[in-house]
């Protein structure tokens, strides 16, 4: 019997969440007031989810490690964010994203949450318009929409290539209304450091105050993590340098179970690795896959600069091999494409690991004539279209293009872009019911840090969609079926042994770091561990290479424990001391993520297993043995117990995912 | 190429700090200017010594963390770029690069290059917003604004809250950074309601803060790595004035 209970409520799939919703206990204003929510997080499930729980009354505290909420990572997505509005007429629906999603992830998540996400995406747009968002929009004062991988109609909403930033800036001005007005109280440079269980519930956070050093202790009915993914547990990722898996790790160590931790995405269009002192790496859209085209040379190491290689010289390889799709398949079919291509020797630029995103074309033909014949000019010379074009490239990637020229000195709209796949975002996380709650009961995890909605690949311009989903308009409902049992519960003083333990248990571990004084750096570990993860448990796994993955991790582990250099003290501002405990978190998550994709003998969405594939190369999965969520169990040091829940798709025919 | 880096170096808010004098060698022109100074502290923790303290993030240019004052500028010598995106390729051989944190008395010093910037948050939370509780929005395209009014909203929206403008400006001047939330806002009709409060609002807090008084210099403008129109701030002054003249609070 398992243990896992996902609280998937009856009924038909349409009508689940409309009905459930209505059926939720409430929590009268009153008693709302003496409920106290923690928030851990401040990126777009963070801070919408505390921004609407103080609206609703609750007592919040939100807690981020960075000097503001508004710089949580959220606000670097770039390309845009899904609604199933069918502004377009393009025949989208509530259930064609539902199952773009659900095909998408490659048949490995659940039905239920997918299509509550599909449901509630729509509200978030008018939510965020209501907010001040500023959208792109078309002459007429409608929303403009754009394309994304994996879908054929045009349903993403975007504000140029910063639509992270304004969705965040949304969220958090929503947040700070609340702190203005005393119904939030927010502890920025504070980072989580563990969870509080008093009576096998969770009751509140040690967190550290990360100016100070000071371990502070924090109550709440209920704990939200909203803490993001994992993806630098590779080191080099496009995620921030402070992104991180502590609380996550710091929860499952507490026995919330991690769920399909292999799932990575790696991200198909990034500019390559340019160097050893490469400190992480950008991302450029899935968006300008709208508007660039892929290609490698025909020829193998061809030396000609990508402008004289001639047209049909050229192999677009993913018109050749997926007409329906073209260069928007999603991102682990775009991603594998490209690294056959490379491992094939058809890769561009001095690493020969790149291939070209190409605008030209585009730009002359599509816009370039466009605007040509909207000013009624007649036989415009190439260099108009070319000057045409770039105008409407620039508003609508105007800062991805410069971007692009600050980090490799080319100028892309002369020269196609150069581009690689990397590190991008985590669909495995921590394992949530319907109600986005843990194993661990006050528990939640919120956004990219819990597992559920895209399964084993995430589609573009979905993430920030699930971000907001589950703070605006899941968690302001669900949390009122825990909560309302709540009501007679005091708060918890801090001096409880609970706490006192838990803050002792955080103050040794700290200690420990800055007692080692070995010879090598945090960032030493840290890369050697991405280099493990990159190469055994990157775009391609086997069997040998995992199970050499592991042993590698459990020497280094051991290594870090004996030889690491933290300096300064606990009792001040100590950046290094903050990287210690990420990274020797990450040092643990890699070898839970090995044992995963161990044991995951299928490929699917962005996990690729060698030994199994089509004949195509296409991935090979096994529905038969696997379609289930692995959700592990921390049973003591290097020890995890596997928890299986099945996949149940009354609503979708399972098929080979085809984008051919 | 082989640098010399003055890095201002202070213990704490309390401490008085100096600039203290790090050669660096080989430093590769590909890299940014944040990864040749995770060279210079990997040297010195190595060496045993204290790392310099600077934030950082995303470096991408877009979460507003990185902030420093190279060579007397916010975020160094290129127009229109944060300090993360700042690349190497950018100085000669042989230079002497000093490294300041930004300068301001609403901006104290935490330690070494860090600075905190709360005031800002704080200026968001006076009334940098629109009142709108989650649930019951109307549809989207209900809302209907002029493409010249959503990308003029979206330009001054594009704000990453990194304070160069303030560390640009003599006075310490806020000014740039508050006309973009105001300037945003006052352009879109969502935002019309509270127009009035929201300007004197936000405009007392901003005084409260302890920053200084625009001069209109431009100096925040020509600094600010997102290069936010000093029109915003015209706009401001617009918004501020009409409140002045018509709005029902007195007092503020």
């Amino acid at each position: 019997m398992s243990k896992l209970d996902s609280k998937i409520p009856e009924g038909p799939i349409d009508q689940k969440w409309t009905k459930y919703r209505s059926t939720i206990p409430l929590v009268n204003p009153a008693n709302k007031r003496s409920l106290e929510v923690i928030v851990v997080g401040s990126g777009l499930a963070g801070s919408s989810a505390a921004a609407t729980l103080a609206e609703m009354g609750y007592q919040v505290k939100v807690f981020c490690f960075q000097d503001s909420p508004r710089r949580a990572h959220s606000i670097a997505a770039q390309g845009g964010i899904n609604a199933a509005k069918n502004y377009q007429n393009d025949g989208d629906s509530t259930y064609r994203l539902f199952y773009d999603t659900i095909k998408g992830g490659d048949y490995r998540a659940r039905e239920a949450n997918v299509h509550r996400l599909a449901e509630v995406s729509a509200n978030i747009i008018d939510q965020c318009v209501a907010q001040g968002v500023p959208f792109a929009r078309e002459y007429g004062g409608v929303l403009r929409n754009r394309s994304f991988g994996g879908t054929q109609v045009q349903r993403t909403f975007y504000a140029a290539g910063q639509t992270g930033q304004q969705l965040l800036l949304g969220a958090y001005s929503a947040l700070e209304r609340q702190i203005g007005l005393g119904k939030v109280e927010m502890y920025s440079r504070h980072e989580m450091l563990d969870t509080v269980t008093i009576d096998g519930k969770c009751r509140g956070i040690i967190a550290r105050n990360l100016i100070t050093g000071k371990l502070e202790r924090y109550f709440g009915h209920a704990v939200l993590l909203c803490t993001g993914g994992y993806g630098n547990v590779f080191y080099l990722s496009t995620n921030a340098m402070g992104s991180n898996v502590t609380a996550a790790w710091k929860a499952h160590k507490k026995g919330a179970f991690f769920a399909n931790p292999c799932y990575t995405q790696i991200h198909p269009t990034c500019i390559p690795v340019s160097g050893d002192h490469q400190s992480k790496l950008t991302l450029m859209s899935e968006s300008l896959r709208n508007d660039g085209r892929i290609w490698v040379p025909k020829k193998k190491d061809d030396p000609r600069a990508a402008n004289d290689i001639p047209e049909d010289e050229r192999d677009y390889y993913l018109e050749r091999r997926y007409p329906a799709f073209g260069n928007l398949v999603p991102r682990d079919v775009a991603s594998r494409a490209a690294k056959e291509r490379c491992d094939a020797g058809y890769g561009v630029g001095a690493s020969k690991q790149a291939v070209y995103l190409d605008f030209k074309s585009n730009l002359i033909n599509k816009y370039g004539r466009r605007e040509a014949t909207k000013k009624g000019i007649e036989n415009p010379s190439l260099e108009t279209l070319i000057a045409l074009g770039k105008e409407v490239v620039k508003e609508e990637y105007g800062n991805l293009f410069d971007m692009y020229k600050q980090i490799t000195g080319e100028d892309p709209y002369e020269v196609p872009m150069r581009i690689y796949p990397a590190v991008h975002y985590t669909m495995g996380g921590l394992w949530v019911d319907y109600n986005l709650m843990t194993t661990v009961p006050g528990l939640y995890a919120l956004g990219e840090a819990n597992f559920s909605d895209h399964g084993a690949n995430r589609l573009g311009a979905s993430a920030l969609m699930q971000g907001l989903a589950d703070g605006y308009f899941v968690i302001p409902y669900t949390i009122g079926v825990y909560l309302s049992n709540e009501i007679r519960t005091k708060s918890i003083p801090t001096d409880h042994e609970a706490f006192v333990q838990a803050e002792k248990n955080v103050k040794e571990t700290l200690d420990k770091f800055l007692s080692i004084k070995g010879t090598k750096s945090v960032d030493h570990f840290h890369k050697r561990l991405g280099k493990i993860m990159w190469e055994k448990c990157g775009m391609a796994r086997t069997k040998e290479g995992l199970e050499s993955a592991i042993k590698e991790i459990q020497a280094l582990k051991a290594e870090f424990w004996k030889d690491v250099r933290v300096p300064g003290s606990n009792e001040e501002f100590n950046p290094e001391l903050e990287k210690a405990g990420r990274v020797a978190d990450f040092i643990e998550l890699g070898e839970l993520m090995c044992i995963d994709a161990l044991n995951r003998n299928e490929s699917c969405g962005g996990h690729f297993r060698e030994e199994y594939q089509e004949e195509g190369g296409e991935a090979k999965r096994d529905d038969e043995n696997y379609k289930y969520v692995a959700a592990w169990e921390y049973k003591g040091d290097s020890a995890f117990e596997l928890h299986k829940e099945e996949l149940v798709y009354e609503n979708i025919k399972i098929a080979q995912r085809s984008y051919k | 190429m082989n640098l010399t880096l003055k890095v201002w170096r202070q213990k704490n808010g309390n401490a008085k700090g100096e600039l203290k004098t790090y050669p660096v060698k080989d430093i590769s022109p590909d890299m940014s200017f944040l990864e040749m100074f995770d060279v210079l502290n990997e040297e010195l923790i190595t060496k045993g010594d204290e790392p310099v303290a600077f934030d950082h993030d995303c470096r991408e240019g877009i979460c507003g963390m990185c902030s420093m004052y190279i060579n007397g500028r916010p975020h160094g010598p290129l127009q229109g770029v944060t300090t993360c995106q700042l690349h190497m390729r950018s100085f000669k051989d042989g230079d002497t690069i000093v490294v300041e944190p930004w300068r301001a008395a609403a901006f104290p010093v935490i330690k070494d290059l860090t600075v905190d910037r709360t005031a800002f948050d704080r200026i968001i939370a006076s009334g940098g917003y629109v009142s709108v509780n989650t649930g019951n929005a109307k549809d989207a395209n209900n809302i209907l604004i002029g493409k010249e009014e959503a990308d003029e909203a979206f330009s001054a929206a594009a704000c990453i809250g990194c304070g160069a403008c303030v560390a640009a400006c003599k006075n310490a001047s806020a000014m740039l950074f508050v006309s973009a939330k105001v300037s945003q806002l006052a352009l879109l009709p969502q935002g019309q309601v509270e127009a009035k409060t929201r300007v004197e609002k936000m405009v007392a807090q901003m005084d409260a803060e302890g920053f200084g008084s625009c001069t209109n210099t431009g100096a925040c403008h020509a600094e600010c790595p997102k290069e936010i129109s000093l029109e915003h701030i015209a706009r401001l002054n617009r918004e501020y004035l009409g409140a002045k003249l018509s709005s029902n609070n007195v007092s503020i």
